[in-house]
């Protein structure tokens, strides 16, 4: 086991934190409102949405923006809890995509 | 649930230096570190179980321990400057008994 890729405090070289105010975009609220409705029904708790973000691919996390991290955390865990497949999840994405365009 | 709590408000402490699997609350900056219990929030539900969608029980007492910058960062601060972490109890041995045992 090793320092994960989320426990970070007090590491040398992370750089300045960007302090400066900035608007969330349209998809970045969808995503709060998803996590907060899936945590109202107590699909999910917050500590799982934690563990999810830990688990996962330590490039991949550095990538990811904070509310991409957690719409992914948001993924592993429905598809863990088997309420939604990852099959289903990439048919939807692909019928956005087909209507709306690659982001 | 009101099981008792092991440390009370100015009691010496010491963080385990654990490394396992599974969701551990404990930053690694602070494990290892000595401090003293600044105060007793209660009892919670225990995040490292709940992480696995288990129920977080049995309830686990949670701390707000203080720490000297010093102590924590190894470089010199400011004498007063304090580190303050929330700390289950499962994480902390007395550093009393840890004197006694080593």
């Amino acid at each position: 086991m090793a320092r994960g890729h989320h426990d970070i405090g007090g590491l040398p070289g992370a750089g300045a934190i960007d302090q400066s105010e900035h608007l969330l975009s349209d998809w970045e609220i969808l995503a709060d409102a998803v996590n907060q409705a899936l945590g109202a029904r107590g699909v999910k708790r917050t500590d799982e949405m934690r563990r999810a973000r830990e688990e996962m691919d330590s490039a991949a996390y550095r990538d990811m923006t904070y509310y991409e991290r957690w719409i992914a955390s948001i993924e592993a865990i429905l598809i863990e809890k088997k309420i939604l497949t990852k099959e289903e999840i990439d048919r939807k994405l692909a019928e956005f995509e087909a209507k709306w365009g690659e982001p | 649930m009101n099981s008792p709590s092991k440390f009370k408000p100015g009691d010496r402490v010491t963080v385990k230096f654990e490394d396992r699997p599974g969701h551990l609350r404990t930053p690694w900056y602070i494990r290892g570190k000595s401090g003293w219990i600044e105060r007793v929030y209660g009892e919670f539900r225990n995040p490292e179980s709940l992480a696995f969608g288990r129920d977080g029980l049995p309830k686990k007492t949670l701390y707000l321990v203080a720490f000297n910058q010093n102590n924590v960062w190894g470089r010199t601060a400011g004498p007063k400057d304090k580190v303050l972490v929330d700390i289950y109890e499962h994480w902390l041995v007395s550093s009393a008994e840890e004197r006694n045992e080593s």
